[in-house]
Parts: structure tokens; sequence; C-alpha cells
């Protein structure tokens, strides 16, 4: 038979590397020099790491190039500066980084009133912006702490105050735009085989498209002719009669469409990047979020209306030929211009989506607002193949403007979102083709408002798909100082609260617990700063939980000493403790952390703040409170042969 | 040590605990869940004045301006009001918390923005589902680990302490038509960890007890166990529930809610280990057998 009282001390496992093991003598049992180093390492890792965050930020303004010339240098700062201080603006130092400067102010009110100033003095009204101000947090972490990697923790948009958006991409729209520009292929290929084809309107439903011809002889000879671009396992080709009619339906299989979807969400979030880019905004990030989804963080940006107008918004050319008088009628479109109607061919030359630069400009003849545009190598030939067989005819710039709305209906009782889109879109020239035209023109019919959106918008790129703001969070900069300073406020309160308790409760030992309970408060600082986590008010709430929670394993330990010490002396009670407590401690944290961790998995903003710091809480308390806090225990009580101790 | 007959009252436990789930659930299906915008869809927006203004005032603008559904409150203090607007017909989702904030700078031009948030109803409905799956995932993954280190006994019982304490801790919300937003799903979870830790604790105790202690019947041996961590998980509930009351004052409105979500689970997690996770075991007969040590562990420590 076994000893049973021994049994429930191990419970059959190994004791993971506590401290303890085969106990020699000492009071508190034996414990290996190593563990004194590695606590020791941890601590001053942990101190180190944790000490940025003692330093709060200054507030800055953060100035770098956008259509200037002149670079962004010393020369630029120190001419800023003067200009701040004869507004009456103290600054703090300057600096130049990430190719662009630094002004550090005093307060969020002198930042505000800087930034309106520095805007009116580098970017006159009515021109290009040469620069873009920025409004930032600059670091006062000390240079030897920057030095070996240590970062304050990233402060979340409910703590310094901005916008956040989440953005869902128009899937059916991305496909929709994808299978006509399949079709357009298809008919060029048709065309060149001198194949004739039936032109209608609804060649793209849902994820097929079909083309139909006039005899089922044509439609095999065009299968042959495209069945090498529309392969299995992306396609199935089939042929198809309906009502007297030979043609073929393409459908495009799963795989292809997670393909052109993850391409459309690519391509949108580039564009939007670049949008945003243009925003003046300091820190800014872009990310895709599950399948569809695009969420956006604005730090700083007070006027979401302004942001959102850049964001959502959608633009894009058309070049179209004049039709000619050969053109079939059912290949002719009625368009309004100049108070008149002009005729167009349906046919698209080319799009928006191959302007590589736009510049918004003047024409130095007439004065007139044009915009410059250049194209890619592809754009550039597709151009020059178009246009020069066609010298002496017109070609029409057609410009449209989408801006995607969502509203509200209420089918049998309930809430349903209905996506749409309000498009605008007008012909702004008509002009003779002079000679072919090739990476290179202009555009000119436009006010100077739209030549700057058109510019605007086609240089950060075309957006594969409309995109709709689904949800959107946006905190004023007064109401992120609040939340800290709440949040701190809750932090010591709390943490005083627990530690005078544990005091008055434990006495000796409670300071013990003190002490782990301190070091961990600085561990998991000093981990969220190293993991770059961002700190958000549920986080703190995460944090005030922990501190509540950490005392848990201490709580374990110290009352299974008491009970130990009914019956034994000490010197083999507090052994004893720790080790009875650990497998308890270990299956309590364990089945927190998984919760912590589905919360995390699950959770996105406030959520996700709030698993953070829970998830890191665990680990680091139990590091402290049960290798730490024995350490403390073996150096208050390891050297005496204690009769009695203080719990 | 503490000498509490713990299991002589745990008819009266039980009843307490089906009355208490009986009238959440009943709760929850005749006045519902008073869900907040994260998972309903709307808009909301706090915006600040220079001097004081009433709930009224801002409202008749708003109604003034075609605006008559939702709720106008003063928040937090006089210069302060709170707008809920759910999704208005005809007008894009985004643009409306931009147009209530332009319809009341109409009027005041003194008013910042403070806070805007809006979320589009079929996020806020997919935010409820995945909560609801996140519930029943750690829900089973905790099941498993407890029938993987204890029994499936054990797993029942702590399942049972677990769901228990969600129920009456939405019961409560639902009671009180506290509104229920993605911050009180997060603290519910959090109920789940707490609530779990105390169960595991007091589990653990009592495995050891059911294999160390030679006499006594199943009920003395848990009322022992119970006692002898009643110190600790009262001390471990003070604790935090010392915080959870700071956080509760000091953190303002945004917490409130997840500080008292967690509050109230707090409470009733500590009294479900102590009373549903033990009663579950012995109404389903936990037996010495049950817990006999497999021979090869057995053999290792005697050595």
């Amino acid at each position: 038979m076994f000893n049973p009282r021994n049994q429930s001390s191990g419970l059959g496992m190994p004791s993971f590397g506590l401290p303890g093991g085969p106990r020699r003598g000492g009071a508190t049992g034996r414990i290996a020099p190593w563990r004194h180093l590695v606590f020791a390492l941890v601590i001053t890792l942990g101190g180190l790491y944790a000490a940025p965050n003692l330093f709060p930020p200054d507030f800055a303004l953060q100035i770098s190039v956008d259509n200037s010339d002149r670079p962004v240098n010393h020369e630029l700062l120190t001419e800023l500066v003067d200009r701040l201080e004869f507004e009456g603006i103290a600054t703090i130092g300057t600096e130049l980084a990430n190719e662009g400067g630094l002004i550090r102010v005093m307060d969020a009110n002198d930042q505000l009133h800087a930034g309106a100033i520095l805007q009116e003095h580098l970017n006159p009204l009515g021109e290009e912006r040469q620069f873009v101000v920025a409004f930032n947090l600059a670091s006062t972490t000390p240079d030897w702490l920057r030095g070996i990697g240590a970062e304050p923790m990233t402060l979340g948009l409910d703590l310094k105050g901005g916008a956040h958006f989440l953005l869902q991409v128009d899937m059916e729209e991305a496909l929709a735009k994808r299978l006509t520009d399949e079709v357009e292929k298809i008919k060029t290929m048709l065309r060149e085989e001198r194949i004739r084809y039936r032109s209608t309107d609804d060649a793209v439903q849902g994820n097929t498209l079909s083309v139909s011809f006039v005899t089922p002889q044509l439609r095999d000879r065009a299968i042959g002719v495209i069945e090498d671009e529309f392969r299995q396992p992306d396609y199935v080709l089939e042929a198809e009669e309906t009502g007297g009619r030979a043609g073929f339906v393409i459908t495009v299989q799963e795989a292809k469409l997670r393909e052109i979807e993850a391409s459309a969400v690519e391509q949108n979030l580039t564009a939007l990047r670049n949008r945003i880019n243009q925003l003046g905004v300091a820190e800014p990030l872009v990310q895709r979020l599950g399948r569809a989804r695009i969420a956006i963080d604005l730090p700083g940006v007070q006027d979401s209306a302004e942001a959102k107008s850049k964001i959502d918004k959608f633009a894009n050319l058309e070049f179209r030929l004049e039709a000619a008088a050969n053109d079939r009628p059912s290949e002719i479109e009625q368009w309004p211009y100049e108070g008149r109607a002009v005729d167009l061919n349906k046919r698209i030359i080319l799009t928006g989506d191959h302007v590589v630069h736009a510049a918004q400009g003047r024409d130095p003849d007439s004065g007139l607002p044009q915009v410059d545009i250049k194209l890619d190598s592809r754009g550039g030939e597709m151009f020059h193949d178009a246009t020069a067989p066609n010298i002496g005819r017109r070609m029409a710039v057609i410009f449209i403007e989408h801006k995607p709305i969502v509203t509200t209906e209420i089918v049998d009782g309930e809430r349903k979102d209905v996506p749409g889109t309000r498009v605008e879109e007008r012909v702004v020239s008509l002009a003779t083709i002079q000679a072919a035209l090739g990476y290179s023109f202009r555009i000119t019919g436009l006010t100077v408002r739209e030549a700057r959106e058109l510019a605007f918008l086609l240089r950060a790129g075309a957006y594969a798909a409309p995109m709709y703001i689904v949800e959107e969070r946006t905190v004023g900069a007064s109401l992120g100082e609040e939340n800290i300073e709440r949040g701190v406020i809750a932090v010591a309160i709390g943490f005083g609260l627990v530690l005078a308790f544990m005091l008055v409760y434990y006495k000796v030992f409670g300071l013990i617990a003190n002490i782990a309970l301190t070091l961990n408060l600085v561990i998991l600082v000093a981990v969220m700063s190293l993991l770059e986590a961002t700190l958000t008010l549920p986080g703190i709430a995460g944090i005030v939980l922990t501190v509540g929670m950490a005392v848990d394993a201490n709580v374990l330990i110290f009352s299974r000493i008491r009970e130990e010490l009914k019956s034994n002396p000490p010197a083999q009670a507090i052994p004893a403790g720790y080790d009875r407590a650990f497998l308890t401690i270990l299956d309590a944290n364990v089945t927190t952390l998984f919760v912590a961790l589905i919360l995390l998995t699950i959770g996105s903003g406030p959520i996700a703040g709030f698993a953070v710091t829970l998830s890191i809480g665990i680990i680091t308390s139990m590091f402290t409170a049960i290798f730490g806090s024995r350490l403390l225990v073996h150096l208050i009580y390891g050297r005496a042969r204690m009769e009695k101790v203080w719990i | 040590m503490t000498t509490f007959d713990f299991m002589g009252k745990r008819k009266i436990a039980a009843v307490v605990s089906v009355a208490l789930v009986v009238v959440s659930i009943g709760s929850v299906i005749v006045m519902g869940v008073n869900r907040g915008l994260d998972f309903t869809g709307g808009v909301r927006v706090e915006m600040g004045f220079d001097s004081a203004v009433t709930a009224e005032q801002v409202r008749g603008i708003l109604t003034g301006a075609g605006f008559t559904e939702g709720v106008v409150q003063n928040y937090g203090s006089e210069t302060e009001v709170l707008v809920r607007m759910p999704p208005v017909e005809g007008v894009n989702q985004s643009d409306l918390g931009d147009r209530i904030v332009a319809t009341v700078r109409a009027e005041f031009s003194d008013v910042a923005q403070r806070d805007l948030q809006f979320v589009g109803p079929a996020v806020g409905e997919e935010l409820a589902e995945n909560g609801g799956l996140a519930l029943l995932v750690a829900l089973g993954v905790v099941m498993f680990y407890i029938m993987w280190r204890f029994t499936g006994k054990f797993a029942v019982g702590a399942v049972a302490a677990l769901v228990h304490d969600v129920i009456i801790t939405v019961g409560a919300f639902s009671v009180f038509q506290w509104t229920f937003n993605l911050p009180e799903l997060a603290a519910l979870l959090a109920v789940i960890g707490y609530s779990l830790n105390d169960t595991i604790v007091v589990s653990d105790r009592i495995r050891e007890n059911f294999r160390s202690v030679r006499r006594g019947t199943p009920v003395e041996i848990i009322n022992q166990s119970l006692n002898q961590t009643l110190g600790r998980t009262l001390v471990t509930s003070l604790t935090t529930l010392l915080v959870l009351v700071v956080l509760l004052i000091v953190a303002g409105e945004q917490i409130a809610g997840f500080a008292t979500a967690l509050t109230i689970g707090v409470v009733v997690g500590t009294y479900s280990s102590i009373y549903v996770a033990a009663n579950v075991l012995l109404t389903m007969g936990i037996s010495k057998q049950d817990l006999a040590l497999p021979e090869r562990e057995g053999a290792d420590e005697t050595s």
C-alpha cells in the first residue's frame, strides 16, 4: 500500500521544477542558487522594461513632406519654432525622425493651436498641400532605455483619442466587376478571331458569366478559342442551349472566388493606406480583419466626418470613343455634355485603375484646372493601341463618383441593412485625338474641386470594390485623458486596498505577498510593453482585476501553511504548504487562462484589450506568487531555526 | 478551522439556486435583455457643452429635425448629454452620428463631440453570435480539462456551477434592465474564469480528502473540505470584490456595467463553488472509488 498522506501532496505528479524538491536542512528547505539568479534577472529586466511607462509622452506635431521640394530639416524646424514663439506658443524641443520632423509643445491646447498655425504657415490656401502636419505624442523615454528596446505601452484610442472604423468590402460588387472584366476579355479574344457573339447586358449573374451566339457552330469555335483561359479547377465551362440560342456558361469555382475576394481586399487595403497617408495622421493602422473587413485606427483624429469622406468615396475615370457612323445601335449610349447630347461607344478603352500618378495643376495658358496623369505600362499600351487607329476621332472622359451608402429599411418588423451606392457620373471632356496617346497625358474640363478630388482619388488608387463603414468609434482627446486618469486612480486605490488587507490578515507573509504582487504588476507592465500590446480602458480593468485575483495563489499557499502549522513545525509546514497548493494553483490558473484565450480569439476592441491583460496577468502572477514569494520566504526565514512564524 | 455543516443545508441551497435560475430564465424570456449598441446596432453620441444643458432641450432640437426615436439623457454631469439612436430609415447609417452632432451644433455652437460610436446592425448581430459561441466554447473546454484532470462527475459539477453563475448574472441584468454590451459580455467570460478558479480549489480539496481521509461519509468529507477552503475562498473573494467596488466607483461609466456584472458574478460564483458544485457531486453519488489512484502512481510515491 502507499502512504495516503504523502499521496495528497504531489498527487503523483512531478513538482514542475518548483523550489523545493529534496529538503536537506534549513528552515524552509534548500533553494538552489540559480533560482535567486533567475529571480533577480527577471526583476531587473521587468523593472527596466516597465520603466518607460513612468515617462509621460510630450504632445507634439509631426511635419512631413507631401508635395514640397523642400525637405524637412533643421532649418525648416527652426523657422517653424520661431513662428510658433512669435504667436506665443512655447516649444520644448525639436528632432528629425522618420523622414520628417517633430516639434514638442507643452500641452494638448498648445498642440491644437500650433497645428492650426503651422498648417497656415506651410500650406497656402488654394495650392496643392506642401507639408502634412499631424498631431502626435512624442516619447520622453531616456535614450539609454530606448537603446535596449524599452518603449512605453501603446495606448488604445479610448485612452488617447482618435477614430476607429470598420469597413465592409462589398464582395458581390468586387466579383461583378471582376467578371465584367473577364467578359470584356472574352469578347476581345472573339473579335480577334472574328467570331460573332450576341451582346447582352446580363452576361454576369452571381458567380457565372455567359455568352451566346447565333449558331452552335460559332459557339463551339468560341469555346475552342477561350477554353485554355478558363480551365478547371478555377472555372467550369459548359455549353448551353436556351430558347433556340447557343451559348456557354462559365461558373467560377469556390477557390477562385476566394482568390478574387482576397485580391479585391488587398487592392482596397493598398488604396486605403494611400488615402490615409494623405490624411495626415500620425501612426495610422490599417489591417484586414476576417474575410471581407478592414479595420482602420486613426489616432488623434477628431473630425471623423472629414476622415470618413476621404475613406469611403470612390472615384474613377472612363475613356470612351465617340460613336462612329458604322457603330451598331446596340453599342451606342447617349450622354449629356455641355447642354447637348453626344453619342458614345459603350466600349471602355481604359479606366482609372491603370493610373500610377495623378497631380492637380493648372493649364499654363488658360489658367484652368487640369489633372496630369501617368499610366502604368499595360495601361499605356492599351491606350496607345486604342488611340493610334482613331486619330481624328473624338474621345470622351467620364468622371464617375461613387459614394457608398447603407440605409435601413424595416422588413417584417426587422431592421435590415440595404447597401447601395449614390453614383454621379458625367462627361468632363470630349476632345479630338491629335496623336496616338501613351503613358502620360492630361485631362481638362473639371472644376477646381473636381480636379483636386480626382487627383487625390486617382493617386490613392481605385478600390476594387466599394466599401461601407459598418462600425465607427470616435473618442475625443479630452475623454481619453479622463479615461487615463480614472484608470490610474482605480489601479492605485484597488492596489492599495489589497496591499493593506493582506498586511493585516497575513502579517509578515502578507508583506511577502505584497512584494510579490508589486513585482507582478511591474512584470505585467514590462511584458505588455515588450509585446507592444495596446492598453485600453478595459485593459486597465483587466489589470485591476488581476491585482485582486493574483493574491489568490498566495492566499492558497498561506492558508495551507496555517493548516500545516497546526501539526508541524514551521520548517516542514512552509515547504509543505507551497508543495500542496501548487497543483491547485496550476489547475485553477490553467483553466482561467483557457477562458482568457477564448476571449482573445473572439474578441475585437474592448474584449481583446481585457483578455490580453488578463492572460498576461495570470502567467506573471503564477511566477511571482509561487516562485518569487517562496524565495522571499526563504530570505526571511531561511537561516533562522524559528519557533513561530507571523502568518 | 470552522466546522459549518454546509451540506446539511444542501436541500435549501438547491431550492434557492433553482429558484434563482428559474427567475433569471423567466425574466430573460419575459423581459429580455436590454442589449446595448454593440449588439443592436445604432449610434451613440456623447456631447459636451460649455454650460448646463438639459436632456429635454437636446431632445427638442432632435425631434424638431425629425429624429424622433432614441434616448437622450444627461450623462455624468449637467454639461454632458448622451444620445443613443437606432438606425433611422432612409439615412446613410454612417452619417447618422455626424448629422445628430450637426443638428445640435446648429443650436449650440459650443458643443463638442466627445465620443461617437456607430455599429451597423449586421455587425451587432455577429458580435452577439460570436459572444454566445465563445461562452459555449469556454464551457466545453473547461469541461474537458476538468474531466482530464479530475473525473467526469467533477466536470459536471463545475460546469453546473458555471452555467448557474452565468444565468444568474444575465438574469440580474434582465431584471434590472441594465444595458448589456460587449464589456459586459467580457465580464461574463471573466465570471466563468473566476468561478472556475473557486470551484477547482474546492474540488481539489474534496478529491484530496476523499483519498486521504479513511473514515467518514461523503457528506462529512465534503463538509470538511469546504471548511478547510472557506478561509481562502472568502479572502480571495474579498480582495477581488474590493478592487471591483473601486472600479465601479472610480473608473467611470464606461466600466461601470462591466464591474457590476463581475461583482454579481463573483458573489454568485463564491456561493456556487460551495453549494452548486459540491451539491451536484453528492447528488451524482461521488464515492472513493471514483477517485482511486491508478496503481502506477501509487507505486511511485511509496518507493
